[in-house]
């Protein structure tokens, strides 16, 4: 992801060191076929697909664990608790959180934006103030924003972003100012790919007393995501995007606003003690997870993690970027194809248009191929206009993508462009 | 990669690289945008009529081949038709592309609006065929936007 190796790919085993066919072979449905072709999934920002251990420990769950939590007195009921707390424990580590009290477990990264914007936003938001966000934000950073702003009489206000999709700094420093009360960053573009500095941005929101929300679903699967070295004051990540469930996700806080924060949702397993008059909530993390949590997606999730850092996060990112410059060698090549998001630094997504034929007709086609990825506007709407486009196509790599697959990616995108030009 | 020849037949990829009535009207008696959410693809459809009839019709946006050709096709099968005309015709499109995919189903009775049967195997792609009607029938309604959702 940072200034590493670009030097010439040879084989499958890459710079990298990454045997790409061995780890190929944990991910089942990778062997599918699609409409008698190979199936190529590139449409990892979308989901990653979840490797048979993730898989397994689903199974096991259901078949031979299911109970409760935090409630029943007997067996099975205190495995789950324990594998549930056990799991919080997992994502602490994975993200060096100081304590893994400060691991709320949430369905995905939009009910974490959510959760913040309706009880630290509220709490701390009022009329005339204003939330500073960034061009580059997926739906989920910016709605949440505005239904705050909107009860609270606040202001939207959105740093710029240049013709590559890097952030304007300048613009930001300028933008930070005594009524910006919270400044909400994805930490990677999910439409473009482009990293934020968030290091740099956290601290200089700092500077000015301000709490910084970063959106980490696109940033948590491809690079090292450490809570104490981004000083971020709360981090967002889905664990499907990372090899994990859907509808299990991750809020991570710091503890000087966890404590002080209402709840969001109120039901079961947050509360001390209820009378009709009066109710006492529990402190966090418990206060924010009302209801029955999703405790096989939370094993689940540590499982992906377990997977994560089994393969060594670093290595997964040196992969994906040399997949990522391949790739945009590759695709570059072809006839009418402009690349949308050149920062220098990116993740591995590369966002493009062809001349000759839309999106959705380029989807339609490499999915005859059996090829799967993104035709739209990525759920980045104002994004795209500032781009000049109504969507793009999208193809998103993971560590399981080979070069062969960046081929038959590029052979289809060549017939389309034979197609719709003759 | 036959069902792909029967989605993109040579008349749809003519209409996408030539659409028909490509243009905004002067004075319209009413015009609606088609909205679909999914893609962000929006185009306007503009209206012009004499009492009951569709003296003029025209569309503007962006689009992919499908739902680009689509337009062209609905405002050169509409041009001089009735209202009543027209949503029977919507109707009868929608229909077109509920059909079974296996039915042989004759469309012959339909004009060129048949070429776009082949969207059927395509169920991700019925709201980009669908769209101009929509926003077609919004602007007979007085409505200033339609969504394919």
């Amino acid at each position: 992801m940072t200034e590493s190796s670009q030097t010439a790919l040879g084989g499958n085993r890459i710079e990298s060191g990454l045997d790409v066919h061995a780890l190929r072979a944990r991910f089942p449905i990778l062997a599918k076929r699609i409409r008698d072709n190979s199936f190529v999934y590139v449409d990892n920002a979308a989901t990653t697909q979840k490797p048979q251990s993730v898989i397994d420990v689903l199974n096991e769950y259901y078949t031979d664990q299911n109970a409760n939590i935090h409630r029943g007195i007997h067996y099975l009921s205190e495995q789950a608790t324990e594998a549930y707390e056990e799991a919080r424990c997992r994502v602490a580590r994975f993200i060096n959180a100081p304590s893994e009290r400060q691991v709320i477990f949430v369905r995905g990264t939009t009910e974490g934006i959510n959760l913040v914007a309706q009880t630290f936003g509220r709490q701390r938001i009022r009329s005339g103030d204003e939330i500073l966000i960034s061009t580059l934000e997926h739906h989920s950073n910016i709605v949440p924003w505005q239904l705050v702003a909107e009860a609270q009489g606040a202001v939207i206000k959105v740093i710029p972003i240049d013709d590559r999709g890097v952030l304007d700094l300048e613009a930001y420093r300028a933008l930070l100012n005594e009524r910006t009360r919270i400044v909400a960053l994805s930490h990677v573009s999910n439409a473009i790919g482009t990293v934020v500095p968030i290091v740099e941005m956290c601290r200089e929101a700092h500077q000015k007393g301000i709490p910084v929300v970063v959106d980490g679903a696109q940033s948590a699967p491809h690079m090292k995501v450490d809570m104490q070295a981004l000083d971020c004051d709360f981090f967002v990540f889905s664990g499907h995007k990372i090899f994990g469930p859907t509808g299990i996700g991750v809020l991570y806080g710091k503890d000087e606003w966890l404590r002080d924060m209402p709840p969001y949702e109120g039901g079961g397993g947050m509360i001390q003690s209820v009378t009709f008059e009066k109710t006492r909530f529990l402190e966090f993390p418990g206060r924010f997870e009302a209801g029955t949590p999703h405790i096989a997606g939370s094993i689940g999730l540590a499982a992906a993690l377990d997977f994560v850092e089994e393969i060594g996060i670093d290595k997964i990112a040196a992969y994906e970027e040399e997949i990522l410059h391949y790739a945009t060698e590759q695709f570059s090549s072809i006839d009418g194809l402009r690349i949308l998001g050149t920062a220098p630094q990116k993740a591995a997504v590369l966002s493009f248009v062809l001349d000759e034929a839309h999106p959705h007709d380029i989807s339609t086609f490499l999915d005859q191929d059996g090829i799967a990825i993104r035709a739209g506007h990525h759920c980045a709407q104002p994004l795209m206009k500032r781009l000049g486009v109504s969507g793009t196509a999208r193809a998103s790599f993971s560590i399981y993508n080979t070069r062969e697959e960046v081929d038959k990616v590029a052979d289809s995108l060549r017939k389309i462009v034979r197609f719709f030009k003759r | 990669m036959n069902e792909l020849f029967d989605l993109y037949q040579e008349i749809i990829l003519d209409h996408n690289r030539r659409p028909r009535n490509y243009r905004t009207l002067e004075e319209p008696t009413s015009s609606a945008d088609g909205y679909n959410p999914i893609c962000g693809d929006e185009l306007k459809v503009y209206l012009k009529l004499d009492g009951d009839k569709i003296k003029d019709i025209s569309f503007q946006g962006q689009g992919c081949a499908i739902s680009k050709a689509s337009a062209s096709l609905m405002t050169v099968e509409l041009k001089g038709k009735t209202l009543a005309e027209a949503e029977a015709g919507f109707k009868r499109f929608q229909e077109m592309l509920a059909e079974e995919v296996d039915q042989e189903v004759d469309f012959l009775d339909f004009g060129d609006l048949a070429s776009l049967s082949g969207v059927r195997r395509f169920p991700a792609r019925i709201k980009c065929a669908t769209l101009a009607w929509h926003a077609l029938e919004a602007a007979v309604q007085g409505q200033e936007e339609a969504t394919t959702e």
